[in-house]
């Protein structure tokens, strides 16, 4: 057991470094560091930088433009994004479809589709929970009939109703879990179809969060036609792909890199602002041993991410333990947030985002901290709640 | 023993609510905060026409019901329940326990200014730099012939913008941190020198960010006595903190109320999800914590009429309890709603945020629990 980086690897962050710092967009730095809601092309500019060095689809495999970097490399990279606050990658083309499109695709869907989503040209959004479905997805009724077209050719006919899809109103293009048959089994019947979101019929309408953004969607399909060479994989076995699709959801939902980065914020904010016996809050006895304490479950949920690594590069896909990333990394990524809370004290009460930016309301560290604690709570709930993910441990590891 | 509430109380428990009821649904308080002023004054003429609280705890010769810190519990409660942003903790609870504790000469025409409705306070006590030690003061009032010069800048004065008067903490004497020397003045929010910076909390409040530059007090201005009002201070906001910990009891009822109700009717899985032992054990949690939270704050209701150290430690211990609680019965709150709980459009999210806020009002509970430590465990060493 080691955990030393060789030499390659040292050379490969010295180079992840230094790419990022002069390939970083200022303009997107800026808004970042004023808190402004980032825009279609401001999400999609670091993308595409990405994509032009070959970087922006680092897990696929190497023939649809993947870097072939050893899970080392990968870790790496995430760390050093983390290091240098830079916005991820959306995960909905990248990190969820384009595994389902590569291992259960056609090679016309493999090369219509890969080349749009590597070099963020097209924006994908995700359309499976529904009012009726969330955690027991499997029970979705979002229909989809097959029909002839006028023209000859197979359609089918989509009609329902998909909720939270998050980033929903940039989307050129979504992927679908429809039901193509109502009699079977609820998870037997259900197809993976990709619908242009310019299809007539088909209406993105906002959701408002407690925190007031505009992240999630409601969207509406009325009569969308859909062609029969959208459907991934075979009719009626999209659930398939669909728990294929969620493995990798949960992989990267860890967040260790990012988490870290987090804590070091907490510790920057904690030692600007005073404590009540007029020292460094970070030197408050009761503070400093929250913070030490959310640093050691942090290290425990990087070891316990840096085994599945090692287990992966071994062979072994993301598996149950994918579970135990995810339930850890969101408590521990709410735990920031609350920390980062009550460390702003009285400012951390105004509600800056209709005043425009640099209200000069209280320390600039402080606005936002309060939404960011609020939307946060999304963490636990999304990618299968943190309830269903000790459902799944219980069973499928435990055997209960 | 007894933990009963007067024929009286009741009433006026039952006048609130039913008055609430009708003219502050979840809709009503939205559209009022969307809007300017961000409140409604037409419901603080109510309360002060149509129910007569905002004399709750007054004595019958100020004009008021006769009641006292109770009748504030009551009242604070139900304001919790539909998330009243109208400032009676600020005017009446912390105006007039200033008032009425500090022998101040112009006490009995304030008072019955609060009671009909016209003067509204706003506590401006925190500074950027002091977090939660009241007597950090950077504010001054420097003696000028009679009368005093105030300068200085108060942070998130919840209320001001509402505000006709602030009552103002600063030092007349002594070193930024020192006990002695603060002193306590009321200042109108029209006098020459005073700036506000307005603007909403997370929580559906209006705050400002409020700046003194040499404004002229007269000697009447000054509350309590010069530059030994710190004891003053701290008996309003201990007295402030029950009051707070009774809105979060009504925050808190909602909050298990809607989740309960909310499980029954969400089926997954081909049942509610009430059904669910993992989820049934939360709420029995979440319940619990309600319990627990309302004695508290009954204990330190209490406690608010025994000696400076009973009511310290009774207040702080309440709100240790308070903010554990609103951290779990908030967050459980609307992980059990799922999604639903992250829209803006349900109320609960809007419980929740008020809870969260109140976690950290006059002290977060760290700040609490050191103060407890110090009363309860300092003396014996």
């Amino acid at each position: 057991m080691n955990l030393d980086f060789s030499p390659e690897d040292a050379a490969f962050r010295e180079e992840a470094r230094a790419f990022i710092a002069q390939n970083y967009p200022q303009e997107l730095r800026d808004k970042q560091n004023r808190g402004e809601d980032l825009g279609r092309e401001d999400y999609l500019s670091w993308h595409r930088i990405l994509a032009k060095k070959g970087w922006s689809a680092p897990s696929w495999p190497k023939e649809f433009g993947g870097t072939d970097w050893t899970p080392t490399q990968k870790y790496i990279w995430s760390e050093e994004q983390a290091r240098a606050d830079t916005i991820g990658i959306l995960p909905f083309g990248v990190a969820m479809l384009a595994p389902v499109i590569y291992t259960f695709g056609t090679q016309e869907q493999k090369e219509k589709f890969l080349p749009g989503i590597r070099d963020g040209q097209v924006w994908w959004c995700q359309g499976y929970s529904e009012p009726g479905a969330g955690s027991d997805l499997a029970s979705l009724k979002c229909k989809a009939e097959r029909v002839t077209g006028d023209d000859g050719k197979e359609y089918y006919i989509v009609n329902g109703q998909k909720t939270w899809t998050t980033l929903g109103q940039h989307a050129d293009w979504g992927f679908f879990l429809v039901r193509t048959d109502p009699n079977s089994k609820p998870q037997a019947g259900i197809s993976f179809l990709l619908i242009d979101m310019k299809t007539p019929g088909i209406e993105v309408r906002r959701i408002t969060t407690l925190e007031g953004g505009h992240e999630v969607n409601d969207v509406f399909l009325d009569n969308v036609k859909v062609p029969v060479e959208n459907r991934v994989f075979h009719e009626n076995q999209g659930w398939t792909c669909a728990k294929a699709l969620l493995a990798h959801e949960r992989s990267g939902i860890a967040g260790v890199a990012r988490s870290k980065r987090g804590l070091e914020r907490v510790r920057e904010i904690a030692t600007t602002e005073r404590s009540d016996a007029g020292g460094p809050l970070l030197a408050d006895p009761f503070f400093k041993r929250k913070v030490a304490e959310l640093e050691i479950d942090l290290t425990a949920l990087e070891f316990t991410e840096l085994r599945t690594l090692a287990g992966e590069s071994s062979g072994k896909g993301p598996g149950t333990e994918s579970s135990i990333l995810k339930i850890k990394g969101t408590e521990i990524q709410q735990r920031l947030h609350e920390l980062a809370l009550e460390a702003v004290g009285h400012y951390g009460a105004p509600y800056l985002r209709d005043l425009g930016h640099n209200a000069n309301i209280g320390p600039a560290y402080a606005e936002g901290l309060a939404g960011d604690y609020f939307n946060g709570r999304k963490t636990s709930i999304y990618g299968g709640s943190n309830e269903i993910q000790r459902n799944i441990i219980a069973k499928m590891v435990l055997g209960l | 023993m007894d933990f009963s509430f007067t024929e009286e109380q009741s009433m006026l428990r039952d006048t609130v609510a039913s008055y609430l009821a009708d003219n502050y649904s979840f809709e009503q308080r939205r559209d009022a905060l969307k809007a300017e002023p961000g409140w409604r004054p037409a419901v603080w003429k109510a309360f002060a026409e149509e129910l007569g609280i905002l004399g709750a705890p007054f004595s019958e010769e100020l004009g008021g019901l006769g009641g006292g810190s109770t009748d504030n519990m009551v009242i604070m409660e139900e304001l919790g329940k539909s998330l009243v942003v109208e400032p009676y903790l600020g005017t009446v609870v912390i105006g007039g326990g200033f008032l009425k504790h500090s022998g101040y000469a112009g006490a009995a025409d304030m008072i019955a200014s609060i009671i009909g409705g016209e003067t509204i306070i706003a506590f401006a006590y925190a500074e950027p730099q002091a977090r939660y030690t009241w007597q950090d003061l950077k504010t001054t009032a420097k003696k000028d012939g009679a009368g005093y010069v105030l300068n200085g800048h108060k942070a998130v004065v919840i209320g001001a913008p509402y505000a006709t008067h602030l009552i103002v903490t600063a030092r007349t004497g002594g070193g930024q941190r020192d006990a002695e020397g603060v002193s306590v003045f009321i200042v109108p929010k029209s006098a020459k020198g005073v700036t506000t910076r307005d603007y909403p909390t997370v929580d559906g409040f209006r705050a400002s960010e409020v700046t003194f530059e040499n404004v002229a007090l007269g000697a009447d201005a000054l509350i309590g006595s010069e530059g030994a009002a710190l004891p003053l201070v701290e008996k309003v906001i201990d007295e402030a903190i029950v009051a707070t910990c009774a809105e979060a009891c009504g925050v808190f009822r909602r909050l298990h109320e809607g989740t309960l109700e909310y499980t029954k009717q969400r089926k997954q899985f081909g049942q509610p999800i009430s059904q669910f032992q993992v989820l049934q054990h939360r709420m029995v949690d979440m319940f619990i914590q309600l319990e627990q939270s309302i004695s508290m704050t009954y204990m330190a209701d209490i406690k608010l009429a025994d000696s400076d150290h009973e009511r310290a430690k009774g207040a702080s211990a309440a709100k240790v309890q308070i903010g554990k609680a609103a951290k779990f019965i908030g967050q459980n709150a609307i992980q059990l709603h799922g999604g639903m709980g992250m829209t803006d459009e349900m109320a609960i999210g809007h419980y929740f945020k008020r809870a969260t806020m109140i976690e950290n009002a006059f002290g977060s509970t760290d700040h609490h629990l050191a103060r407890y430590e110090g009363l309860s465990l300092g003396k014996a060493a």
